[in-house]
């Protein structure tokens, strides 16, 4: 199996499948999660499991008074992370149903957990950029780190639109989620999705998950919860489909996830453009400098 | 609570505050947006990129890039002092460039690494290979140019005068027309990025960086080069910082509403004085043509002033990716853009 440096060139390279993009030639169908926080009961169980199986290292134990959460975010020692947010639930469309089972009574307090993870882009802005081939496109279609050749320039940091990558304070390499390369390549299912007691992390082939996600959703629509709704599930979105996607029962920036992400990579041959024509500039300043008077 | 129009929206809660903008003339794109986070903290990561690091390295890129054009134009011209500091500079800026760059990297032990592939889809990677190729270059130029001051006698001299001589004129070419990509590609590099405030940005930061890279190549020669050669960098410098002033504007009037970092705070504060500097720098250069020193103080504040000016870019990108509302706003404004108009 060889490892290939993803040669992806926006608006060049086609072909949807990101692990045909990157050159290889057979590989298993593309896996990726589905988190349907509607059924998180914020246990945690993923973050510790993730943790366990993949030795990231502790990286504070901090109450933060950001309700359960003293997690904070997904680092490079953290590629589990449980959001929970506290809010008034909403009230439903129609005037109340006599039926107690359908949903939140309104203006109840409700607690939305979520469980956060790398989304594993197809346009992954991390790998993109970069610059040593330490990021690389994996046969299941995920984003994976080579620890030995990152040199911790960092740049792959702020190329994530959703602050997933981190480069850590342990080793200064970049590290995040695997999708547990390790167990995928021994058929095993991710140490996150297995501990998950509720399925609401779920883990498997992306077509097929982007169907249950359907029939999830709208089961929850039919409940007479209309705020229910996936995020990213969309094969052509701004990150060109994502391996990780969720069924949300709010906005996403709620979650601390942007609404709507493009990598910037997109970007780039208009960038290069407009860098040549400013380097074509200085040459012209230049010109100019020194046609004037001989003095 | 008795209209449902009151109830309070989802995600309210954790939301802290609104993203309430005031009202600033043509800079006002579109009406108040709702704004909500978790907890305030940001969606994107702040790079880990480091001060003085990241900065000098755009700064001291854009010196040496600038300088090469500079010493090609002297050398063709047969202004033989101003080739030389141009020269130095460019040996020297891109040195201390590269070693603040190595110094950034987590395991700078393998900064090599950045020559394993080549690709076209990270700045980084095309900008380590401009940099490699140029590097050389410019050192050869500078270092031919110094052969010159070696005493001409004995068999080593005369050899080591022949080297510099036929390797000199070509390094020299093949590093002004490598000088531009070097001073260049660190705008694409910073732009390629989630930062909202670069990457927003990404059309006129090449603008403003081969601007301050003039103004500061200028800058350095007007310190440094014999007055009577002192006209081309003089004249560099006044058309590197009107450059430069002039794509800041384009770029905070197409940014609109992201702009507010590169007027506030911090950022904001260190990109007005550079602006000031520029500004005072190029007059200085235009005015006091007959004066040393007046000309050796132009040179210093136009370097300060570009100095200044890629550390306020870097600070107003950080502060853009440190607040959710700079992410989030801009994203829901796409968004609805996109349903209004299918």
């Amino acid at each position: 199996m060889a490892v290939t440096d993803e040669p992806y060139l926006p608006g060049l390279t086609g072909g949807a499948d990101p692990a045909d993009r990157a050159g290889w030639r057979e590989h298993p169908a593309r896996m990726g999660f589905f988190t349907d926080t509607s059924v998180c009961i914020g246990c945690k169980a993923c973050e510790v499991a993730c943790k366990e199986w993949n030795d990231v290292p502790e990286d504070g134990l901090n109450l933060t008074g950001m309700s359960f959460d003293n997690t904070v975010g997904l680092s490079g020692t953290t590629w589990r992370h449980v959001a929970f947010i506290e809010q008034i639930a909403p009230r439903p469309p129609e005037p109340e149903p006599a039926d107690e089972n359908s949903g939140p009574p309104s203006d109840a307090l409700r607690w939305l957990m979520s469980s956060d993870v790398c989304k594993h882009c197809s346009e992954a802005g991390c790998l993109d950029v970069c610059p040593t081939g330490a990021l690389m496109r994996t046969e299941f279609g995920t984003v994976v780190v080579q620890d030995d050749i990152c040199n911790g320039c960092g740049y792959c940091v702020p190329a994530c639109p959703f602050g997933v990558i981190g480069r850590s304070e342990v080793d200064s390499g970049a590290h995040k989620c695997t999708l547990c390369y390790d167990r995928l390549d021994a058929g095993m299912e991710p140490a996150c999705a297995k501990a998950c007691p509720t399925q609401s992390i779920q883990f498997g082939p992306l077509d097929e998950l982007r169907e249950r996600a359907q029939a999830r959703v709208d089961t929850l629509h039919d409940q007479g919860r209309p705020e229910a709704q996936l995020y990213l599930e969309n094969p052509e979105n701004g990150i060109g489909g994502a391996g990780a996607f969720f069924l949300l029962l709010d906005r996403p920036e709620v979650y601390g996830l942007p609404p709507d992400p493009v990598v910037s990579t997109r970007a780039l041959p208009t960038m290069w453009k407009h860098a040549g024509l400013a380097a074509a500039g200085l040459g012209a300043m230049a010109l100019a400098a020194f046609a004037g008077r001989r003095r | 609570m008795t209209a449902p129009a009151q109830a309070p929206a989802p995600g309210d809660r954790p939301g802290r505050g609104r993203y309430s903008r005031r009202n600033r003339g043509e800079r006002f794109m579109v009406p108040k947006a709702e704004f909500q986070s978790y907890y305030g903290r940001p969606i994107i990561k702040e790079p880990v990129w480091e001060v003085p690091d990241v900065p000098g390295y755009l700064f001291f890129g854009g010196l040496a890039g600038a300088s090469s054009v500079l010493a090609a134009g002297a050398q063709l011209t047969g202004r033989p002092g101003l080739t030389r500091v141009a020269k130095l500079a460019g040996l020297g800026g891109i040195s201390v460039s590269t070693v603040f760059l190595i110094h950034d990297l987590g395991r700078p032990a393998r900064f090599h690494h950045m020559l394993r592939v080549f690709k076209l889809s990270s700045p980084m990677s095309v900008g380590s290979w401009i940099l490699s190729a140029y590097g050389p270059m410019a050192g050869a130029a500078a270092v031919a140019d110094l052969a010159k001051l070696l005493p001409p006698t004995g068999p080593a001299a005369t050899l080591t005068a022949r080297a510099a001589a036929v390797a000199g004129p070509p390094a020299t070419a093949v590093a002004a027309l490598l000088g531009p990509a070097v001073a260049t590609y660190t705008a694409v590099l910073i732009c390629d990025t989630a930062v909202p405030g670069w990457h927003a940005a990404h059309r006129e930061m090449p603008y403003v960086f081969v601007g301050s890279a003039a103004s500061a190549a200028g800058g350095f020669a007007l310190l440094t080069a014999p007055r009577a050669e002192q006209g081309p960098a003089r004249r560099l410098a006044v058309l590197g910082s009107v450059a430069e002033l002039a794509a800041r504007q384009l770029l905070e009037r197409r940014l609109g509403d992201l702009a507010e970092p590169y007027h506030q705070g911090k950022s904001g504060r260190l990109l007005k004085t550079a602006e000031i500097l520029t500004a005072a720098g190029a007059a200085g250069a235009a005015l006091t043509r007959r004066t040393r020193i007046g000309s050796a103080l132009s040179g210093l504040t136009l370097l300060a002033a570009s100095a200044l000016t890629r550390y306020g870019i870097f600070e107003a990108g950080m502060a853009s990716a440190r607040d959710p509302k700079y992410t989030v706003v801009p994203q829901r404004e796409r968004q609805q853009a996109r349903t209004r108009l299918p």
